[in-house]
């Protein structure tokens, strides 16, 4: 039985088009592209990233995976450090793949692999001009999601820790405050190590999650997929049910009024 | 004349279009998911018979590789 609130019915749209899951996945670490293959099928996901890389660089066989998976093909920027480094990746990954989607990033640094704010804003607005469907990997800051979402971003993919981390999500207000800056779909991008983290996303709002070293680095990738599922689809009821407020003292759910051997009424 | 291609500096003959450097490359230009940029410019699948390949050029050939 599925039970949805009226504002939280439905699938994850992304620009006009109903995605079959809430949680996406990224093709990167897997030891073999036979786990890959079975880590799609569990996770039941809608879209997977690839990167674009020279040929020498990436064997072949892939594709094939991704296309007999029967899921969106989604061509990252990864490893670009400029807009127009992310610009080229990005008109070759709609010439290869055949689509108008873009996950972009643009890395500022590399040991933290965090984003450009600069260079990712303005790498946006010229693929939002281009005619792509942006969806870019950004900090959780609500300043810039808003501003990313003016540029015309289909969504926004706030990081809850750095890229393969598996930190899980480090600060959970920057991302509820990221939920309400902005109207497009909000995706938690890096950062998740395991179900409860892709949960703790969606209890905060967000729309869908996108793991990758989660699934790919896990001793059973196809097992660790399911588990996600699983934790978004929680995650996301919990969400709807709104949860209890915390506080910090006790409050029994018990009458002390009638106990057994306490004063008569 | 000499192009770049995918970092590394190639002979090719004169006249060369971005097809000749695939095969020169041993990709065949009917693999699926496959784009090439010359210059920084894509150049669509349709074009790769006709569109020469200046002396000089940097061209990328790329395809989807494994990533998050």
């Amino acid at each position: 039985m599925t039970t949805t609130t009226a504002a939280g019915a439905g699938p994850l749209v992304i620009a006009g088009v109903a995605l079959p899951s809430r949680l996406l996945l990224g093709s990167g670490g897997y030891p073999s592209l036979d786990h890959l293959a079975r880590a799609l099928a569990a996770s039941g996901t809608g879209v997977v990233t690839v990167a674009l890389r020279r040929v020498e660089h990436a064997p072949g066989g892939l594709y094939d995976v991704v296309a007999r998976a029967g899921v969106r093909v989604l061509p990252n920027t990864a490893g670009c450090f400029t807009a127009r480094e992310a610009v080229e990746t990005a008109r070759l990954g709609r010439e290869a793949l055949g689509t108008d989607w873009v996950k972009l990033e643009v890395i500022g640094d590399e040991r933290t692999l965090l984003p450009d704010a600069v260079e990712l804003l303005r790498a946006a607005e010229q693929l939002v001009g281009e005619g792509f469907t942006v969806l870019p990997y950004t900090t959780a800051d609500p300043v810039l999601a808003r501003r990313l979402e003016a540029a015309g971003c289909a969504a926004v993919m706030p990081l809850g820790a750095p890229i393969g981390s598996g930190l899980g999500i480090l600060d959970p207000h920057a991302v509820a405050m990221v939920r309400e800056a902005v109207d497009v779909p909000v995706i938690l991008d890096a950062g998740i190590g395991t179900a409860s983290d892709a949960a703790r996303a969606m209890e905060l709002g967000c729309d869908g999650v996108l793991a990758s070293s989660a699934v790919a680095r896990a001793h059973d990738p196809a097992a660790m997929a399911g588990a996600l599922a699983l934790g978004v689809a929680a995650g996301r009821r919990a969400h709807q049910a709104g949860r209890m407020p915390a506080r910090a003292a006790a409050r029994a759910s018990s009458a002390m009024a009638g106990r057994p051997g306490g004063s008569p009424a | 004349m000499r192009a770049t291609v995918n970092g590394a500096e190639r002979s090719l003959p004169p006249g060369a279009c971005v097809v000749d450097v695939l095969r020169a490359c041993g990709i065949g230009e009917d693999e699926r998911a496959l784009a090439v940029a010359v210059d920084g410019e894509v150049v669509p699948r349709t074009a790769w018979g006709g569109t020469r390949v200046p002396d000089g050029a940097r061209v990328e050939v790329v395809r989807p590789a494994a990533g998050g």
